[in-house]
């Protein structure tokens, strides 16, 4: 699950981790109380603006603006709430800004010259372990410093049966040229950070910049948080943290059904059982010369309501021009899908687009019983590669 | 022969007396397994579906000589479940359960790592090997004996492999599910190993997932050690980056866990890729001169 930067940084000062402190606003009036009281509590002079939603690139798209007066905060601020915001994580429609962040600025000139430095903490799934990765490269795009400078990044993995050790703490600062006060503070920060992944189930932390102040402090500047949706449940108030503001609505209603649904945008919809088989089922729909509009996967137990709800979700897409209902039959009993559909069309009324049905496994011949005597416009396929020739066939009408 | 299970396992299933443990713990007597008895904290000393029922694994193992597990408990007791299992001294522990927290796992791999037992899963359909024993959630019937192995991530994309094997005039030696989850016990390459020295295996069916290196891993192995021809899938083509599809594992994170990069690494290492997952059966039937 994720997380807005405003919560991940509370998340982190809680651990101990020392952030660029900030105070969250969803009006220009907000925002500029939210400055003068950010200037009572950090003595910071200007104020960064940052658009909180949930995807990178922000600055890329004029979601982060640094404001050198209150006049500018509320100007900067009134113009970034309720913009459509467009990153290179968004896709072209973009996201819509509902909330800001207003942050102190932390690159105040000083005795030392400011660092930016990469850091986040994920799991290494080849070692089952997780790994602290970390580069001098701090505030660009990782995957371009791990394409033209793979040696300027950096690796620790944590032996789980004794957690991170002081030495690997000390060798990350050391590995980042630090030395002094900002090597003590760094070889905190990551131990600090680390015990709140662990602490929190956190599936990764993505901090970039992570900063070397001008005062040799080490602060997050950024914070990326994932949570393992799986351990949510010993985290009931990480889990209030959702914002289903920031996710697709009809993937939203389907989670609501237990149907796992994610919106693509081809022509043509499919109606699974399992992810694999989704996944699957997609690839074929386009070597059959479409694209597919959707992955969903009603799950092991699809019966006749959920048959039906999938259908309602799969045609609010307005692209769909077929559908493609491919079940394997284990313990999901095909005629029941069956009758799920033969059902869905009642209640729905007209479904305005062609439906090639592929039911197999258990009860298949009873169900295409029930789907050969229903009278419906319906497309029946029993091997994967009819159901695919029946795809081709639909859309080439 | 076979791989993992076959009709001398001596299967004992955690979880036994709760729903999906006993509609699954039937079914398996049912296919013919040797279900020897189950485990359901509290409840030892009962019986269930005729069999009898141990507050530990310990105790179970102990009465039945039981060398098999098979886990059906909700995501928060599983990780325990497996470490009691592997502490009792089962050989093979496959875990059914879906949704087990990642750290919980982590902790499960490091407890594993010094002991013989091998787990399958998590998040898995389970293992059988057809007319033998079916330790797992598989429909029995699409099954039959036969000379293919089959190792795969996902569970109803694995049915359809068998269901086309099966048509093929083939059959199967042994099934295994891996589980989609980002840490299980036993890799595509660990079973596909496992396969290869199989005597009665004459072809292995490979299938993957976008997400991680299991399939590259397993293909660099095969290309050097292989001696067995090997069809592969990767599901996922359509994938787009970043976005999760049902399994957590099935994240595109970086360009060589795409499934057009895994299936180039497949096909480099002298796997028979087949980009239409409805090829599988006909592709492995050719390859061995066995088209109908």
């Amino acid at each position: 699950m994720n997380i807005h930067e405003y919560q991940g940084k509370s998340i982190l000062k809680s651990y101990g981790v020392a952030i660029q402190e900030g105070i969250v606003a969803e009006t220009a009036e907000a925002a500029v109380d939210a400055a003068k009281e950010l200037q009572k509590q950090t003595g910071t002079g200007w104020w960064v603006v940052k658009a909180q939603i949930h995807a990178g690139g922000r600055g890329k798209g004029g979601g982060v603006k640094l404001a050198k007066s209150l006049d500018e905060v509320k100007d900067i601020a009134s113009k970034i709430i309720g913009m459509q915001l467009i990153t290179p994580q968004t896709g072209k429609e973009g996201k819509k800004v509902n909330k800001v962040l207003i942050a102190q600025d932390v690159y105040y000139p000083g005795e030392t010259k400011t660092a930016e430095f990469y850091m986040s903490v994920l799991l290494n799934r080849n070692t089952g372990r997780n790994i602290i990765m970390y580069s001098t490269e701090g505030g660009m795009d990782i995957e371009e410093v791990a394409a033209k400078t793979p040696h300027l990044i950096f690796k620790e993995e944590v032996d789980p049966a004794v957690g991170l050790q002081g030495f690997q703490t000390r060798r990350i600062a050391f590995n980042l040229g630090l030395s002094g006060s900002a090597f003590k503070e760094m070889t905190k920060f990551v131990a600090n950070l680390f015990r709140a992944y662990d602490g929190i189930d956190a599936s990764m932390f993505e901090i970039n910049p992570v900063l070397k102040t001008s005062d040799n402090k080490i602060i997050a500047v950024d914070a990326k948080v994932n949570l393992d949706e799986n351990a949510l449940y010993r985290h009931p108030k990480y889990a209030e943290m959702r914002d289903i503001t920031e996710e697709d609505p009809t993937e939203v209603e389907a989670g609501e059904h237990n149907l796992n649904y994610v919106k693509l945008d081809g022509n043509v919809g499919c109606m699974v059982n399992g992810a694999g088989l989704a996944m699957a089922t997609m690839d074929i729909i386009k070597l059959a010369g479409g694209f597919p509009a959707n992955f969903l996967d009603v799950g092991g137990t699809a019966n006749a309501a959920r048959v039906e709800q999938a259908f309602r979700i799969i045609l609010k897409d307005p692209n769909v021009k077929a559908i493609l209902v491919n079940i394997f039959g284990g313990i999901v009993r095909c005629d029941r899908v069956a009758q799920g559909i033969v059902d869905a069309y009642k209640n729905i009324g007209e479904i305005p687009v062609p439906i090639i049905v592929r039911l197999q496994g258990t009860n298949a011949v009873e169900a295409r019983k029930i789907i050969d005597e229903s009278g419906l416009k319906v497309f029946p396929a029993t091997l994967l590669k009819e159901a695919a020739d029946l795809v081709n066939q639909v859309l080439s009408n | 022969m076979s791989v993992l299970v076959n009709k001398d396992s001596r299967v004992l299933v955690q979880g036994f007396t709760g729903s999906e443990g006993s509609f699954h713990a039937s079914q398996m007597i049912e296919y013919g397994t040797n279900v020897v008895g189950g485990v359901t904290p509290g409840k030892g000393g009962s019986e269930h579906l005729e069999l009898p029922v141990f507050n530990t694994v310990e105790e179970g193992v102990k009465a039945t000589k039981a060398n098999v597990s098979i886990i059906f408990v909700p995501p928060a007791f599983a990780a325990d479940a497996i470490m009691e299992a592997a502490e009792a001294g089962i050989a093979l522990v496959v875990c059914i359960t879906e949704g087990i927290p990642t750290k919980d796992m982590i902790a499960v791999k490091e407890y594993l790592k010094d002991k013989p037992t091998r787990l399958v899963g998590p998040n898995c359909p389970g293992v059988i090997t057809p007319g033998e024993a079916k330790v797992g959630i598989m429909p029995g019937f699409i099954h039959t004996p036969g000379t293919i192995g089959i190792v795969s991530r996902s569970g109803t994309l694995t049915y359809e492999a068998v269901d086309q094997i099966t048509k093929a005039g083939l059959g199967q030696t042994t099934c295994i599910g891996i589980g989609g989850d980002p840490i299980i016990g036993t890799t595509t390459k660990d079973a596909v190993m496992l396969l290869m020295a199989d005597p009665a295996t004459e072809g292995i069916i490979m299938i993957g997932e976008i997400g991680g290196s299991m399939e590259a891993d397993a293909a660099y192995w095969i290309k050097e050690h292989g001696t067995k021809p090997v069809v592969g899938f990767i599901a996922g083509q359509t994938a787009p980056p970043g976005r999760r599809m049902g399994h957590a594992g099935a994240i595109v994170g970086g360009a060589a866990d795409t499934a057009a990069a895994k299936m180039e690494i497949m096909k480099e290492c002298g796997i028979h890729v087949v980009e239409s997952p409805a090829n599988i059966g006909a592709k492995m039937a050719e390859v061995l001169g066995k088209a109908k």
